[in-house]
């Protein structure tokens, strides 16, 4: 388990910028935790941000924005995130371990760690999301993904587009509660198409060569195949990179057909 | 650091290691209803209500619990109690380690969902394992427990 020296709640963003370039090495921005205490981690400044007002989900300037503290139980409940994109984000995260856990668990944890198990930032990818950062701006998650971590930044907010596409969401697991062995999301919005393929076990990526199968009305199957085609998938104690494979080609042709099956009602 | 917490009604202004997680800090005042687990936040055999919301008290930092309300089963034992019996109507406890987790989370749910459906109740426990019972047993008495809502007859909240 983690060790903490000094446990810090700052009352202001500014202040827990400045907590944290004190020594961005030794010190931690404080998720839900789950995850970290797990590791042997030797922590000079805990910074926790529950106090900064950052756990709330608000519909703003044409945007659904979700607060780093922000719970993944309320990516469930909360009614602005289950009216949206037919509930991707609810359905992506309810999998996940029992509702104590996901009432610890924070999206700002899951994003900004970049965890390849994170079936959270496989679906936020499909929706084109953002991520705004205290130092760095908002930031388009694709490209935050494909980052190395920043330590000496801190994650705010991530902030999807209100622009009423259509999504679905797919993955296996070896049993209930468990890590995905592999994960994909689709979203339409006027007849474009966004694919992301999750649990590789490598991070979360797009599949462009997917999405430009169901953009051209090649079909559900034959994205299925791109995306086995173009990303590379490896091999864990969950799952080899061949069966992986395999499992791409159908969890992305279920996911884009269920999407159409959704675009149809 | 120093903490205020309130658990079943209770203050206690103490100080704590800046990293000790609420499980221990529960257990160390005498709620020992609240059991280690896996400790890695898989079991659910740790959950307490913090502000009425079940979470994984090995997973929850005790200074994030500083001027919260903290409800352990020590804290709900009459419903708790309600319940039991119709688990033990069912066979459901055996060696019984998991009970004050998973009733916990059953008496969360409750609060949380009206009329929950089969895949509502099992999407809720998911995380809440027993090693005994195979769930069977727990689900019979699940059902029969939601069937009579005792909780209205007993005036719990």
């Amino acid at each position: 388990m983690y060790t903490i020296k000094s446990y810090v709640f700052p009352e202001t963003l500014e202040e827990a910028g400045e907590l944290l370039q004190r020594d961005t090495r030794a010190s931690a921005i404080l998720g839900g935790c789950c995850w970290l205490k797990l590791g042997r981690r030797r922590i000079r400044w805990a910074i926790d941000l529950t106090r900064l007002g950052l756990d709330q989900i608000e519909v703003k300037d044409g945007c659904l924005e979700l607060g780093a503290c922000v719970t993944l139980h309320q990516l469930e409940t909360h009614p602005a995130v289950t009216a949206r994109f037919d509930g991707l984000l609810g359905k992506c995260v309810s999998h996940i371990v029992g509702v104590p856990f996901r009432n610890c668990a924070t999206v700002g944890g899951s994003v900004f760690s970049r965890f390849g198990f994170s079936d959270l930032t496989c679906a936020l990818l499909a929706l084109d999301a953002t991520v705004v950062l205290h130092r760095g701006g908002e930031v388009p998650l694709e490209q935050f993904m494909a980052s190395p971590i920043a330590f000496n930044d801190i994650l705010l907010k991530v902030r999807i587009k209100d622009d009423g596409r259509r999504a679905a969401y797919q993955s296996v697991r070896r049993s209930t509660t468990d890590f995905p062995t592999l994960a994909a999301a689709v979203s339409r919005l006027d007849g474009k198409w966004t694919v992301s393929v999750g649990a590789r076990p490598a991070r979360a990526v797009r599949c462009e060569s997917a999405a430009a199968c169901l953009n051209e009305g090649k079909g559900a199957a034959a994205a299925g195949q791109a995306a086995a085609g173009e990303l590379t998938y490896g091999t864990d104690l969950r799952a080899g990179a061949d069966y992986r494979k395999k499992l791409a080609a159908v969890l992305v042709r279920r996911a884009a057909e269920q999407c159409m099956e959704e675009n149809k009602g | 650091m120093k903490v205020k917490i309130t658990v079943n009604g209770m203050l206690y202004n103490k100080h704590i290691p800046n990293d000790m997680m609420l499980l221990e800090f529960l257990r160390k005042y005498g709620y020992v209803s609240v059991k280690r687990g896996c400790d890695t936040g898989n079991c659910g055999l740790c959950t307490v209500w913090v502000e009425g919301k079940p979470v994984l008290s090995c997973s929850y930092p005790a200074a994030r619990a500083d001027g919260k309300r903290v409800t352990t089963l020590e804290g709900v034992k009459e419903e708790a109690a309600s319940f039991g019996r119709y688990m033990t109507a069912q066979g459901a406890e055996q060696c019984g380690y998991c009970s004050p987790g998973f009733i916990m989370a059953v008496l969360a749910m409750r609060r949380e969902l009206t009329d929950p459906t089969e895949e509502e109740i099992a999407g809720y426990l998911a995380g809440n394992l027993c090693r005994c019972s195979g769930y069977a047993g727990q689900t019979r008495a699940l059902r029969a427990w939601l069937q009579d809502r005792p909780w209205e007859k007993e005036g719990q909240a």
